[in-house]
């Protein structure tokens, strides 16, 4: 079995919190306790799609945001993406509360290091997500740590009016559409030494700081990034896996990973979101080009053809041979 | 299932024994006739009734007495047990792990009642029965590692993970093969296994990286190692090399088969939840010759690993000089037949020793 361990839990909460962001709350069916996690953990939720006749499993990480500490319920906050696949479309249209979903149990590949005298968080729009949880664990110990939150207005900025409230110290938003900006090259040279620093947020964003940072003469494992990728549908395209012998159709809508598994072979994931390295998988023979979209190979990997991540690369061509 | 505790030592006199139950469950780490370094881990999850694999931290006839010895160590040299600054909140998920799975696998040994953050642990073989307060270190005599390791068999690495690496921060070592916390600590992974032969020019250690970075919560893993002791001796450590070393000369062909001991670790490694650090018991079993030939499978076997183990090895595990003693010895007991494949004793269909 593939994955980290799967929970049966019950929707028991929804909340729309602006136009494009809605909060959902899982308890576990069996009414037992969930683990308990640490700060900047995911989970991966499974949906089942039955609509339109269907039957499709799409599984989306997603950061949990609730405290670390609370094992009665886990949440998450889904943003609505119009031009998906549909995992995010599917939360915000089917899902309702009573309705019975697995979640997988809490992996952390966002964590904070607890050497640092000093963590500083640089959140972007739903970014902002692993941070909650972070902060509510560093709360819990007194930790030391500041949020500098850049959404697009206030009408869109998740959280903003909770963590200022609480926190009116160490939160600082910032909002696109007043032409606010984070200044980096700043606020990166006021920090005390020890100070980690933590990106979630657009690829952009993410680039933006650690290529800043870098320049600033920051030590590369002081900066900390994590950005799930979601699968993109592109053509259709046919790929022999050579242990199994046997030849699959990748769909337009659907992943490698997952024609892999529709096919009925078991292969190894954790993030599905091109982070975590456990799909990394040997690439046999090909004739074509690759559409490699994950954070885990390098571009010397990407370049040999060797290896492919099939949680959120594609191929087009004409031969396709993996080792699995 | 009541476990009698024996009252033993593990120096001096060196009492320890094995009663047939612990000979029975012994885990002999050698699944075929020979044997090579791989990264041979399997998933923890429970194992045949009565085994060492069955329990999530195995309780045996030697708790106290381990438990005493341990004591008497830390005693001597506090150096071995220690924990970097940020290792507390770790510390407390150990803690907690351990209470929790304890009091679940032997609710007739150990309880642990929680109410909020008000928690009562009662060891009742050790005796203990205190109150405190979940993550209030103030309200336990000891830190949270060195309290719940004080009570639990196998030495304990709690390693920090960052920057892709896993790090020796925290750590209770008082049975270990050879080697030192005091030494280790801070140290990455490839820092702290760079002494070992033949294992970095496999690439065993970037795989086994590769694989404990991805161990999951509520999936751990286990793996056995092994070397070879004379006299029961749980700590055999570098501090003490002066004291135990010495004995490796006091073989002789009429006492080997009671004094040289096979010690098998079982090491195990759990995701801990809210530090997201992991941790690494290395549980040691001790049994010497004369009790393992009582199991015909593992007399042939025993024979030719250590006839055919690379000199490498057999030096790294610090035998080399006594190995042509060894061999005398064990040599008596393999009739060259078969082996069945597997570490278990298969005692009903394994034929006894041709004489």
């Amino acid at each position: 079995m593939s994955g980290a361990e799967k929970i049966a839990v019950t929707v028991t909460d929804i909340v729309p919190l602006n136009d494009l962001v809605t909060r959902f709350e899982f308890k576990r069916t069996d009414g037992g306790l969930l683990p308990t996690f640490s700060g900047g953990a995911h989970t991966v939720v499974e949906m089942r799609d039955t609509s339109n006749g269907g039957d499709i499993t799409r599984m989306n990480p997603y950061s949990l945001m609730s405290d670390p500490m609370d094992q009665s319920a886990y949440t998450i906050s889904v943003r609505r993406d119009d031009e998906g696949r549909g995992g995010s479309l599917f939360m915000h249209n089917n899902v309702k509360v009573g309705d019975q979903m697995v979640v997988s149990n809490p992996v952390n590949l966002f964590s904070l290091d607890l050497l640092a005298k000093k963590h500083l968080f640089l959140a972007g729009g739903i970014g902002i997500t692993p941070f909650l949880a972070q902060i509510k664990q560093l709360e819990r110990f007194n930790g030391n740590w500041e949020l500098h939150y850049a959404c697009r207005n206030a009408a869109l900025g998740s959280y903003v009016d909770e963590l200022t409230d609480h926190y009116p110290n160490a939160t600082h938003v910032y909002y696109d559409d007043n032409d606010q900006r984070i200044d980096l090259v700043n606020l990166l040279d006021g920090q005390p030494l020890g100070t980690h620093i933590y990106v979630c947020g657009p690829k952009g964003m993410i680039d933006w700081v650690r290529k800043t940072a870098a320049g600033e003469g920051w030590p590369r494992e002081s900066i900390h990034y994590e950005e799930f990728l979601a699968p993109q549908s592109g053509k259709p395209f046919e790929v022999k896996l050579a242990v199994s012998n046997i030849v699959i159709q990748v769909g337009e809508q659907e992943s490698l990973l997952e024609a892999i598994e529709r096919a009925g072979v078991d292969a190894p994931y954790l993030c599905r979101g091109g982070a975590c390295g456990q799909c990394e998988t040997q690439v046999i023979d090909y004739t074509g080009n690759f559409i490699h979209r994950d954070h885990w190979l390098d571009d010397a990997e990407h370049a040999s053809g060797d290896k492919i991540m099939p949680c959120v690369s594609r191929f087009e061509g004409k031969v396709l041979v993996l080792d699995r | 299932m009541t476990i009698q505790f024996n009252d033993e030592t593990f120096r001096d006199d060196y009492s320890f024994k094995n009663s047939d139950w612990a000979i029975k469950r012994f885990p002999f780490p050698f699944h075929e006739d020979s044997y090579m370094y791989s990264v041979n881990m399997e998933q923890h999850r429970g194992g045949p009734d009565g085994s060492i694999y069955e329990k999530r931290f195995d309780v045996d006839e030697h708790y106290v007495s381990e438990m005493r010895d341990r004591a008497m160590v830390l005693a001597d040299d506090p150096l071995r047990c220690q924990s970097l600054p940020h290792m507390t909140l770790a510390g407390w998920d150990l803690l907690e792990l351990i209470m929790v799975s304890k009091s679940e696998d032997y609710p007739d040994l150990f309880e642990l009642h929680r109410n909020g953050d008000k928690w009562r642990w009662v060891n009742k073989p050790m005796g203990i029965d205190d109150s405190f307060t979940f993550l209030d270190e103030a309200t336990l005599p000891y830190g949270p590692m060195e309290y719940i390791t004080r009570q639990t068999q196998g030495d304990f690495c709690v390693l920090d993970q960052r920057d892709d690496n896993l790090w020796m921060d925290a750590g209770m070592i008082t049975t270990q093969a050879d080697w030192s916390l005091d030494f280790d600590i801070g140290m990455n992974f490839f820092e702290w296994h760079a002494p070992v032969p033949l294992a970095h020019e496999k690439g065993i250690f970037v795989r086994a990286l590769k694989f404990l970075l991805s161990i999951q919560q509520g999936a751990p893993a286990r793996r056995l190692n092994w070397t070879m002791t004379v006299n029961p001796l749980l700590d055999t450590s570098p501090e003490n090399y002066h004291k135990w070393g010495i004995q490796k000369t006091s073989v002789t062909p009429e006492n080997i088969g009671a004094k040289q001991h096979l010690r098998v670790e079982l090491q195990t490694f759990f995701r801990l939840p809210r530090s997201n650090a992991l941790v690494f018991p290395i549980r040691c079993y001790l049994c010497c010759f004369d009790d393992l030939m009582s199991v015909p499978k593992w007399g042939r076997r025993l024979h030719r690993v250590i006839r055919d183990l690379p000199e490498e090895l057999a030096t790294y595990k610090g035998f080399i000089d006594n190995r042509p003693m060894m061999l005398d010895y064990l040599s008596a007991f393999d009739d060259g037949q078969p082996t069945s494949m597997g570490i278990w004793p298969d005692r009903d269909t394994e034929p006894p020793l041709k004489t």
